[in-house]
């Protein structure tokens, strides 16, 4: 009688299907550590890989489109600072910019690199939370603490800026709320040094660290064509290798007076992305350093902008004119005549876009807002298949994404 | 890109007026023939937006805005396009990317997206039965079921209108306005019947 049997790994391979168990379904999210927000991922999983991804958004959608049709355009710059709420003062620019095109405003240049020192400390605070958070992720506690103190010193410059450590609303339809305080220059440019001395030593904490490079490197790859083909900007399309920025290829508000490098990726895995997002702190900085050595003189809004822009306080109080005309901003809204316009501007996360439709008067017809943030996690479904449910939480930070504006 | 490149190839399309960029209104019949020219051909290779739009008093009511960027050439085009029987063909086939923003345009609209590999809601939850960005649309709300029927049952909720009072305030454009400024949208403010 025999008894034994011959075993191979062949055998194994060929019987991989009948070894096969059900998929599982695993909803991660809405409240979930590593969803960055109240983003629900509904996973099919089989073992630990990940078969299938279908991101569940909406959970923080407030009808923003709904609510823009029924204000005046500066009443609607508040509501800007939710979309993209770790960059809310690239957000404000972006939006009065998109308005101004419509109205054929031309802002003076002093309101232009104001502007611009805005966008660039809104992305410095935005890649800082998103590297700190990023290691975070991975598994590594301290940088989060190191990038966390460089943002507080930004949000104090904030708060002397605009009057507000988080929600900045700080643009209006034709200009600014208030010029620069003085000597704040200064401070940015001392934030400027600190800074740079955080992200050196985020760098070697975090570039050739073993832990970190496993959790990063060659996991979720976005080829070129990939990321041109579901849309994406901003630091994810430009870690696949296309250097595109809107702010040296569409320049607005000034930017091509400034001089500063577009960091691109080779591989467009998560490496590649959190590569890309720390040189471009660096090049900010040498973008505010520019601002403030040159910040020119003279109006910090557009004076021609008679139905737009609130006139001097001053004025208001001694003058009929003005103080009508401010009656009737404050009441009816600054003036647009009918068109419509895009806008896109580049943003800390991507292209942050605007198209406005307008009737005339003070009220958009239709507002849209492209959020970068719905570009990126669109792309969900075609690059976490295949990874391993630990991975998620590394591809999600690695896309940086803020749900209030993909939800909007 | 001149504009007959796009007109000789896709007759029924018309060059609209616009200060900020080529503008083209393109029929529904040649929209993903002229996106995939565009894309192929005239390397606008990202699709930067996508959205529906409520025209109130036109015909066809709503119509598909995109907004199409070449990253070689560094410029945008912008495609109208109207949709009959409140339907445009889907272009999620040759930019993946606007699989979520037809989702999007659906759920806000109402439009239809033909040949979309998966049309579901995004933003509102599946069973709302409203497209809250049509103009008729109240500004507070629709008080509808809870998305959870679970929940519904337990608690016997129901998702409310908000609350307005408070803003946002607007005058009506055109002479200077008499009254207070109010509200553009006054349906929450309409009495209703005590139930």
């Amino acid at each position: 009688m025999k008894t034994t049997k011959e075993i191979s790994l062949g055998d194994i391979a060929a019987r991989a299907e009948e070894l096969r168990g059900e998929n599982m379904t695993l909803n991660m999210g809405p409240s979930h550590p590593a969803t960055h927000g109240v983003l629900r991922l509904s996973l099919e999983l089989d073992g630990d890989k990940v078969v299938k991804c279908d991101p569940v958004i909406g959970y923080l959608h407030r009808g923003d489109e709904k609510i823009a049709e029924n204000m005046t355009y500066n009443q609607f710059v508040p509501y800007t600072d939710r979309l993209d709420y770790l960059a809310p003062l690239a957000n404000n620019v972006a939006y009065a910019i998109a308005v101004e095109k419509l109205a054929g405003l031309k802002m003076p240049e002093r309101c232009e690199a104001i502007r611009v020192v805005c966008c660039e400390m809104a992305r410095i605070s935005s890649h800082l939370l998103g590297l700190g958070v990023y290691a975070m992720d991975t598994g590594a506690w301290t940088v989060f603490m190191y990038t966390f103190n460089e943002r507080e010193k930004l949000y104090s410059l904030f708060e002397e800026l605009t009057g507000a450590r988080f929600t900045t609303s700080y643009t209006r339809i034709g200009g600014l709320t208030r010029d620069l305080p003085e000597g704040w220059l200064k401070k940015v440019e001392v934030f400027c040094d600190g800074v740079l001395k955080v992200i050196d030593e985020v760098d070697k904490l975090l570039t050739r660290n073993g832990i970190f490079l496993e959790r990063t490197e060659g996991i979720a790859p976005i080829s070129k064509e990939l990321a041109l083909a579901y849309g994406l900007t901003g630091p994810n399309l430009r870690a696949s290798g296309v250097g595109f920025d809107l702010r040296k290829d569409k320049p607005y508000s000034g930017y091509e007076k400034y001089d500063f490098d577009v960091p691109v990726g080779t591989k467009g895995d998560c490496f590649d992305r959190y590569l890309v997002r720390m040189e471009e702190v660096r090049q900010s900085v040498r973008i505010l350093r520019q601002a403030c050595k040159n910040m020119p003189g003279g109006a910090w809004y557009a004076e021609d902008a008679k139905k737009i822009f609130l006139p001097p306080k001053a004025k208001v109080m001694t003058k009929m004119e003005e103080l009508i005309q401010n009656f009737m901003i404050v009441t009816e809204g600054p003036q647009i005549p009918a068109g419509e316009v895009y806008f896109e501007a580049e943003n800390p996360k991507g292209a942050l876009g605007f198209y406005v439709v307008s009737n005339g008067g003070g009220v958009p017809y239709r507002l849209r807002i492209r959020g970068p943030s719905f570009v990126s996690l669109s792309i969900l479904p075609a690059i976490v298949p295949g990874n391993y449910l630990t991975d998620i939480a590394s591809i999600l930070g690695s896309l940086d994404f803020v749900m209030g504006e993909c939800d909007r | 890109m001149e504009a007959a490149v796009l007109t000789d190839r896709f007759p029924r399309t018309q060059v609209l007026a616009s200060q900020d960029m080529p503008t083209y209104q393109v029929a529904g019949e040649d929209l993903v023939e002229t996106v995939r020219f565009l894309r192929d051909a005239q390397g606008f290779d990202l699709l930067a937006d996508l959205c529906g739009i409520d025209w109130k008093d036109r015909t066809p009511r709503f119509g598909v805005v995109i907004h199409l960027l070449s990253t070689t050439h560094k410029e945008y085009v912008r495609l109208h396009v109207g949709a009959v029987n409140d339907a445009v063909p889907s272009v999620s086939s040759l930019h993946p990317g606007a699989n979520w923003h037809e989702r999007e345009a659906f759920d806000m609209f109402g439009i239809r997206f033909e040949g979309h590999p998966d049309p579901r809601r995004i933003l509102m939850w599946d069973a709302y039965p409203y497209h809250p960005l049509r103009k008729e649309f109240p500004l507070a709300g629709i008080e509808v079921p809870l998305p959870a029927a679970d929940v519904a049952e337990v608690t016997g909720q129901t998702v409310e209108p908000a609350p307005m009072m408070g803003g946002p305030f607007v005058s009506p454009g055109g002479k200077m306005s008499e009254g207070e400024p109010s509200a553009l949208d006054q349906s929450w403010n309409e009495e209703k019947p005590k139930a």
